[in-house]
């Protein structure tokens, strides 16, 4: 169905009995533009950034490559850091995988579960001997991506008319929900570390001892809480 | 002083989930996101909502807090796309469990699906692919459509589809593959008459042939859609159901002589690709609104 | 650092979290369901006829302009790689992802 170069099934008719070819086109080109359509409502980002041209050949390379497994359209694409990494026209935009994997992240915590944050109380209350034994269950929107590249820098300047221009720097982002709308932060690659160690379960203390003296703990739980990110202490 | 009681029936039958509300013999619309605040201000004569069940898969966020909202003002109609009722493979058994969650929390006024395959060997295609008709597909089709309505919990309505091309090998016509399909099952049908023209159109058959031959009472909901003009290697008209234009008049009249025989029924305005502004896609409200009307005078 | 500086440390982390929030926290609104919705990707809709997007073989040496990044990436000026050199694409790699 997806490769151009099969020929037509057999038994596949018009009405005056000749073989169906292009009526059959149709059915192959309704799955893959529907699937290219899908990349770009997905991708809108990356599309911006290599032009619609490149974008829609490389989604055609794409959709062959990676079919859906899933009839879930709004998830899919989920292979494409991965599949940019490794696509050579891309070479030249280093940062291009992990914008896509921004992307997809904005996607999941659009679709995530709603979670109830715990208020500033309940970690007001806490003991300070406590603390360092305390794990924080963090809501299934937060998301973190760490790169070697301006990330942040370069989803504002293709987000935003009045963005400053990039210049060449690792960021990280978080991502959060506070409500419906998914919101993009910029934290640094200690921030995501430690995020990414709450959200599996390591302890406070644990996730302190993952980052450098770059860490501001401070900083990163008061984002946390302000974006209702923490949904239990325990 | 007076105390007035108001209650709210509708509300009330959705809260009771062994009440299930039908939906109206009503105009309805494929709901967009972006005609939320239009629907909810003015609905005009709109009296439900179908919603794609794979949109509604996630875990939360807003588009099924969306829905929650949208399920308290209307009846809402679940049609999945993405189910492959007529694919050789086994059920994908987790997208059925995602439709009984869906279906089981949102326990809407109507649920259908397609007489169409999308998955093969476990990939998705993303398009309603046609099957051919036999004893074979039958029997499949048939064991496909009472496993949906054993594991969902309920009747289903499956939807005629649109076809660009016709199979060798078919022994029977769409018509009583369907007829049979109701008799083996107890589903329900979803009668598209845009689906019919443009088949009938593809295949150089008659329409209104079509329709006669149909299994009329089983019919639960009717859609209505735009189509492309395209043609194939000979010349011959070739119709694309894109659903990315406004209903022609030719279908609008096959529309008219079903309505004929089936009697009022929910009518389904379906507008998917270059979806336009609300004051277009209510103007087909209107229009369905007053063939329902001609049916009830 | 001691256990005990640790746990000063993180307790001043939550003490400065906390004063930061009586200043930054925001009020939730409840269920608002206006807003920017992302497109909803499934639909029973057919694609465009017979354009030739499923028909035509993806053709990278036939067209190599096409596989030129040509969007804002152009006033990004970042170097290819993280430590500032630049990589070189390869054509045989590309022809090992193109459908068989």
């Amino acid at each position: 169905m997806l490769d151009p170069a099969a020929a037509v099934p057999a038994g596949i008719i018009n009405p005056d009995g000749g073989q169906a070819a292009k009526r059959f086109d149709v059915y192959r080109n309704n799955v893959a533009v529907s699937l290219s359509d899908a990349l770009e409502a997905a991708f809108p980002i990356v599309r911006k950034l290599v032009g619609d041209q490149f974008f829609r050949a490389m989604a055609g390379i794409y959709l062959r490559k990676h079919p859906p497994k899933s009839p879930l359209m709004m998830f899919y694409g989920h292979a494409m850091p991965q599949f940019l990494r490794r696509f050579p026209p891309a070479q030249t935009l280093g940062y291009l995988p992990d914008i896509a994997a921004v992307e997809l992240a904005l996607r999941h915590a659009y679709h995530a579960a709603d979670a109830t944050p715990v208020t500033p109380q309940e970690f007001a209350d806490l003991a300070p001997d406590a603390l360092m034994g305390v794990r924080l269950r963090i809501a299934p929107a937060v998301q973190t991506v760490a790169s070697s590249y301006p990330i942040h820098a370069i989803y504002r300047a293709n987000t935003s008319d009045t963005a400053p221009k990039p210049v060449m720097q690792a960021e990280a982002i978080l991502i959060t929900r506070p409500a419906f709308d998914p919101e993009l932060h910029r934290i640094n690659a200690a921030a995501a570390t430690c995020i990414e160690a709450l959200k599996s379960g390591q302890t406070l203390g644990q996730a302190m001892a993952t980052a450098d003296d770059t860490l501001d703990l401070g900083q990163v739980l008061g984002l946390l809480l302000a974006q209702s990110a923490v949904t239990e202490i325990y | 002083m007076i105390h007035l009681t108001i209650t709210y029936p509708k509300a009330a039958a959705m809260l009771d989930a062994t009440q299930t509300p039908l939906l109206p013999a009503r105009p309805g619309v494929g709901y967009k996101a972006q005609h939320y605040a239009d629907i909810m201000a003015s609905p005009g004569p709109l009296g439900w909502l179908e919603i794609h069940a794979e949109n509604y898969m996630g875990d939360g966020g807003r588009p099924i807090a969306q829905l929650r909202h949208l399920a308290e003002r209307f009846p809402i109609s679940v049609h999945g796309v993405g189910l492959s009722i007529g694919g050789e493979d086994d059920l994908d058994t987790d997208h059925l469990a995602r439709l009984k969650h869906l279906v089981g929390w949102l326990n809407p006024a109507s649920f259908s699906e397609h007489l169409a395959w999308s998955t093969h060997d476990s990939h998705f295609y993303n398009d309603l692919l046609p099957l051919p008709y036999t004893t074979q597909t039958l029997t499949r089709v048939a064991t496909h459509i009472n496993q949906v309505q054993d594991v969902v919990g309920r009747q289903m309505l499956l939807e005629n589809p649109s076809s660009y091309l016709a199979f060798a090998e078919s022994t029977m016509s769409e018509t009583d593959f369907l007829r049979e399909l109701v008799a083996r099952t107890g589903c329900g049908l979803l009668l598209d008459v845009n689906n019919v023209f443009v088949s009938a159109t593809n295949l150089q058959t008659s329409p209104q042939a079509y329709i006669d031959a149909f299994p009329i009472d089983a019919v639960g909901e009717i859609h209505l859609g735009g189509h492309d003009e395209d043609q194939d290697e000979t010349g011959a008209p070739l119709l694309i159901d894109s659903h990315g234009k406004a209903v022609v008049d030719p279908v609008w009249a096959l529309l008219d002589y079903t309505l004929a025989k089936s009697g009022p029924k929910p009518l389904l305005i379906e507008w998917d690709t270059d979806v336009p502004d609300w004051s277009v896609l209510s103007a087909e409200i209107a229009r369905a609104d007053a063939a329902l009307a001609m049916v009830l005078a | 650092m001691s256990n005990a500086t640790k746990t000063l440390v993180l307790a001043s982390a939550v003490a400065s979290a906390l004063a930061g929030l009586s200043t930054t926290a925001t009020a939730q609104e409840n269920v608002k369901c206006f807003g920017v919705s992302l497109a909803g990707a499934n639909d029973c809709a057919a694609g465009p006829g017979t354009t030739c997007a499923g028909s035509s073989k993806v053709d990278y040496q036939g067209n190599a302009w096409t596989f030129v990044p040509a969007g804002t990436c152009e006033t990004m000026e970042l170097p290819a790689m993280a430590d500032g050199t630049e990589r070189m694409g390869s054509l045989e790699a590309l022809d090992r992802d193109l459908p068989a």
